[in-house]
């Protein structure tokens, strides 16, 4: 008998139980499955600082968010259609997140008295006390029927129960009517090592799908529509990972062996962890004692001719800065990926935050300009970190890539591109057999200083922090020598706008609103820009990756707007560094500093405030 | 084919600027004298020569070797050298570091480059004071020391360089004295001759802050009497005359000074210095000895084989690119789980 579903563009489920109960792998198979099947995706990872709070406690609430939709799908969605609560305190960290019209699944097993009273309720009605009891609740015995569908197996009680995310996954899968063979085949995979996993993983999850089938309690499932995607080759990405991988390929096109010195730092250990696993691919990962020794590493890695890469979070930017100096000095290519979170000081490390911006443009002592660029969502991630690196080793100088918590650790699928496609990097390496090295001579068109290699006969030399002689890179004191060379390294970073993309602009060039942003938070702000321009609004967005410098157009494109209101997930950072750049232009602001990103429908709300037409 | 070089060869065109009467001077000459010959045993190229420092008095020294050479920022001169030595382990690299370098704003990449025991020739010049600050003491600084920043004296217990080597798990160390040019120089060669993370300590003096502070034993009137230089497999005896010599103290764990001849002494109770030995025990005892209870130790003290961080990350890259996962990055890139839609 064919089931009968709804069909429907998009829906947002919310995965969330104790940090051990599995919900990030139970969110990502789900997500996974509907990309499988065409579906747009984007997810968001929600976990605590904790790794293993007390069980069944507020803090150890770790969640997992999925949007799945039939179009393009450019965040993981702001409220959540389905939520999945595997006890009461997950129940109570995430009610705020469910739509008024949502389901929600919990495991009835765990809603005793006892754990009710652990999340901090007190009263008889928990959904009650959560104002949830207009929604749609399935009150499903998880944690008995997981172990009844295991009756037969061999596995002990607590390996039984800790699969119950799979029965909570197969009651999903059934709403969203897809099917299981994906799940299926991931645990063949995953578990092939420990094959006595495998089928009961498959029984559980079958458990959940035909509970759901059979109770009277689901009076409609839901099919999402999919589209017509771009053809080709499809993987899911995480920023982190994307990170990693375009700096990889950089180190392919390059030539440059890829040398990674790091200390590890949540949110962005990730990359330090994906790059570790590459050894097959020459990639050395030095994890060193400190922050500093990051940074130094890798400027020694810089001056021994390696791409040279650090990533950090903003506490750790913060202790780079004296050797950022020295990079911008030394003018050897350094690429320093901070993914930011919430601060100051340690602020909220597992959340997202674009508050590091000023610190990435003027932390540092002296005259230090160095080039800041950001990526946009998770599989931009690779784009730009391969393109930091270019940029870092064509025109010899230091690049800070601001990446972020929420694109870090998101995913979305990723249309897989093809290396050839990627432009060449040429190295400005010093040929063996040259005579008359001067190792501050520069090339005319970008002003990068070249790089002799050492190792290579005839070209020694010594560089460091102190002022350079603009030839020699000798110490020098002169007063003249020490403008020139200001001047110098400033207008090298200036000149890299020749050689970056132009400012796009989503909607018309000129109008009403411009609304403007970097970095990751672009999914947000571009489905609430097109939902607007959808409706006839006059507004468009321009936004930023390309911070310091910015691409040439910028000015020219915010003369052409009657309002221009800059967002972003700090008090004002890039607002206020625009104001510096253009005095003459109005700048409103709108911001939210909660560790959280936008969401679409603040944004909404907010341009509608200033949308005249 | 050997290339052979000459002192001459590792001079650089800048003026050297250190004071007049500074001990780094006769520090220069034993580099610059143990370059050739470490080139010749090594059969090392001059390029390979790379020297990396930190800041202080001491790590301007890159600049007068005509070698590839880096001037880092303060106390990170190991950490650079690391980036270095991994990125390129062909290179022969040298860091130049001193007691406040290493020691103070620098001890955390010190120990950790020492336990790692990356192949770097660390050379620390410790003359127990801050000198391009005009002054003020140092983590060596002796209990009590005077400066502009300790004008009632110090009131903080100094490190022995030596002991947080062989604390650190270090495989060498060795230390010598910056007028004697042949000692340095000698230590220096086994320095470079050692695979792992080698430190040389020289104890240097500061003509103008600290002038005379390791004066007791260094003068070279009384040197033979308050110091002993050690080489491996030969008994540990010192004196002008050869009549001084170091046992165990059995009843109390510790070394002691006796004097050949006297009490039934003779040279065969002496012990024999094994600088091979992995058991850091009488290397610790040695490197603690101070004048006037003890001679001071010089010499190689310690030199001991040990896998190297430089080699195990070599090898590790070679193991699983014999074996990849991936080849490139296209296959990387649709590795794992992907789905194609046509």
């Amino acid at each position: 008998m064919d089931k009968q579903f709804i069909e429907t563009d998009d829906a947002v489920i919310r995965f969330s139980g104790d940090s051990g109960d599995g919900m990030q792998l139970t969110g990502t198979l789900f997500a996974d499955t509907a990309a499988f099947l065409g579906n747009g995706v984007s997810t968001f990872p929600d976990f605590p600082a904790e790794i293993r709070a007390p069980q069944g406690s507020l803090a150890g609430v770790s969640g997992f968010q999925v949007h799945v939709g039939s179009g393009e799908v450019r965040t993981p969605g702001d409220y959540c259609d389905i939520l999945i609560a595997m006890n009461p305190a997950a129940l109570k960290a995430n009610a705020q997140w469910a739509k008024p019209a949502s389901t929600i699944i919990v495991d009835s097993d765990l809603f005793t008295e006892k754990n009710i009273e652990k999340a901090g309720i007190k009263g008889a009605n928990i959904f009650e006390e959560l104002k949830l009891n207009d929604r749609n609740i399935l009150y499903a015995p998880i944690t008995t029927l997981t172990k009844e569908c295991l009756a037969d197996s061999t596995l002990d009680n607590k390996a039984k129960s800790r699969s119950k995310n799979m029965f909570a996954l197969g009651i999903c899968f059934y709403l969203f009517n897809q099917p299981l063979t994906y799940a299926e085949k991931y645990f063949e995979n995953k578990f092939r090592k420990k094959p006595q996993f495998i089928e009961p993983n498959k029984l559980v999850l079958r458990g959940g799908y035909n509970y759901a089938a059979n109770i009277q309690a689901i009076p409609n499932t839901y099919k999402i529509k999919t589209s017509n995607p771009e053809k080709g080759v499809y993987r899911n990405i995480h920023g982190n990972q994307a990170t990693a991988w375009g700096l990889i390929a950089a180190s392919e096109k390059s030539g440059l062996p890829l040398f990674c010195g790091s200390y590890p730092i949540t949110p962005a250990t990730g990359i330090l962890e994906e790059l570790a696993i590459r050894k097959d691919l020459g990639v050395k990962t030095l994890q060193v004692e400190d922050e500093i020794a990051g940074i130094c590493t890798a400027i020694g890695a810089a001056f021994a001719g390696n791409l040279a890469v650090t990533t950090t979070s903003g506490p750790g930017l913060s202790l780079k800065s004296e050797a950022l100096g020295l990079a911008v000095m030394v003018e050897l290519p350094v690429v320093i990926v901070d993914v930011q979170r919430g601060g100051p000081s340690t602020g909220l490390p597992t959340k997202t935050e674009q508050s590091d911006l000023s610190q990435a443009l003027w932390g540092r002592n002296g005259e230090c300009p160095l080039i800041v660029m950001s990526a946009q969502s998770p599989a931009d991630c690779f784009e730009k970190a391969f393109r930091a690196a270019k940029l870092a080793v064509e025109h010899m100088t230091p690049v800070i890539l601001l990446s972020d918590g929420f694109i870090a650790n998101g995913s979305e699928p990723w249309l897989i591109p093809s290396v050839a496609g990627f432009p060449d990097i040429k190295a400005p390496i010093v040929p063996e057999g040259t005579t008359g090295y001067m190792p501050y001579a520069r090339d005319e068109e970008r002003l990068a200083r070249f790089w002799a290699i050492p190792g290579t006969p005839g070209l020694e030399h010594r560089i460091g922090g102190l002022e350079k002689d603009f030839l020699k890179g000798s110490p020098s004191i002169d007063p003249q020598n020490h403008q020139l060379m200001v001047d110098m390294r400033a207008a090298k970073v200036a000149k890299v706008a020749d050689f970056i993309p132009e400012q796009e602009i989503i909607g018309n060039t000129e109008g009403d609103l411009l609304a403007v942003g970097w970095g990751g938070t672009f999914g947000h702000l571009y489905t609430a820009v097109t939902q607007l321009q959808k409706k006839g609004k006059d507004i468009s967005l321009a936004h930023f990756n390309h911070i310091n410098p910015l691409p040439k157009n910028t000015r020219e494109i915010f003369e052409k707007f009657k309002q221009i209101i800059v967002c972003e997930l700090n008090s004002g950072q890039f607002a206020n560094y625009l104001r510096m750049k253009y005095p003459h232009i109005i700048f409103e602001q709108y911001n939210k500093v909660q560790g959280l990103p936008f969401t679409v429908i603040e944004l909404t709300n907010k341009f509608n405030t200033l949308i005249t037409k | 084919m050997t290339t052979k070089y000459a002192s001459q060869d590792f001079k650089s065109d800048q003026e050297v600027k250190w004071c007049p009467g500074c001990g780094d001077y006769a520090i220069l000459a034993a580099v610059q004298k143990a370059l050739p010959e470490v080139a010749e045993i090594l059969e090392y190229k001059k390029e390979r020569f790379t020297f990396i420092s930190g800041i202080g008095c001491s790590s301007r020294f890159p600049y007068y070797v005509n070698t590839y050479g880096f001037h880092g920022i303060h106390g990170r001169a190991a950490a650079i050298a690391t980036g270095i030595k991994v990125a390129n382990p062909a290179l022969s690299v040298w860091q130049i570091t001193g007691d406040g370098d290493a020691l103070a704003i620098g001890g955390n990449h010190f120990i950790h480059a020492v336990r790692r025991n990356i192949d770097l020739n660390i050379i620390l010049f410790d003359n127990q004071i801050y000198g391009l600050t005009k002054g003020q003491y140092s983590p060596t600084s002796r209990l009590g020391t005077v400066t502009k920043t300790s004008p009632f004296g110090t009131v903080e217990h100094p490190f022995v360089p030596g002991e947080i080597v062989l604390g650190a798990r270090g495989t060498f160390f060795a230390r010598t004295l910056d007028i004697d040019i042949k000692l340095t120089a000698e230590c220096l060669v086994a320095s470079a001759k050692h695979d792992g993370t080698s430190v040389t300590t020289v104890l240097q003096n500061c003509v103008i802050f600290n002038d005379g502070t390791h004066k007791e034993y260094a003068d070279k009137d009384i040197r033979e009497e308050r110091t002993i230089v050690l080489r491996h497999g030969e008994p540990m005896i010192y004196g002008k005359n050869r009549d001084k010599g170091l046992m165990i103290d059995y009843e109390n764990l510790r070394l002691k000074s006796v004097k050949i001849g006297e009490n039934g002494i003779t040279e065969k109770d002496i012990l024999v210095h094994n600088m091979e030995n992995p058991n850091p025990g009488i290397h610790m005892m040695l490197v603690n000895m101070k004048f006037p209870d003890f001679p001071v130790a010089l010499g190689v003290i310690r030199a001991v084989k040990d896998s190297t961080y430089d080699d195990n990350v070599r090898e590790q890259i070679e193991r699983s690119r014999q074996h990849p996962v991936c080849s490139n990055v296209d296959e990387l890139l649709r590795s794992g789980s992907t789905w194609t839609i046509d």
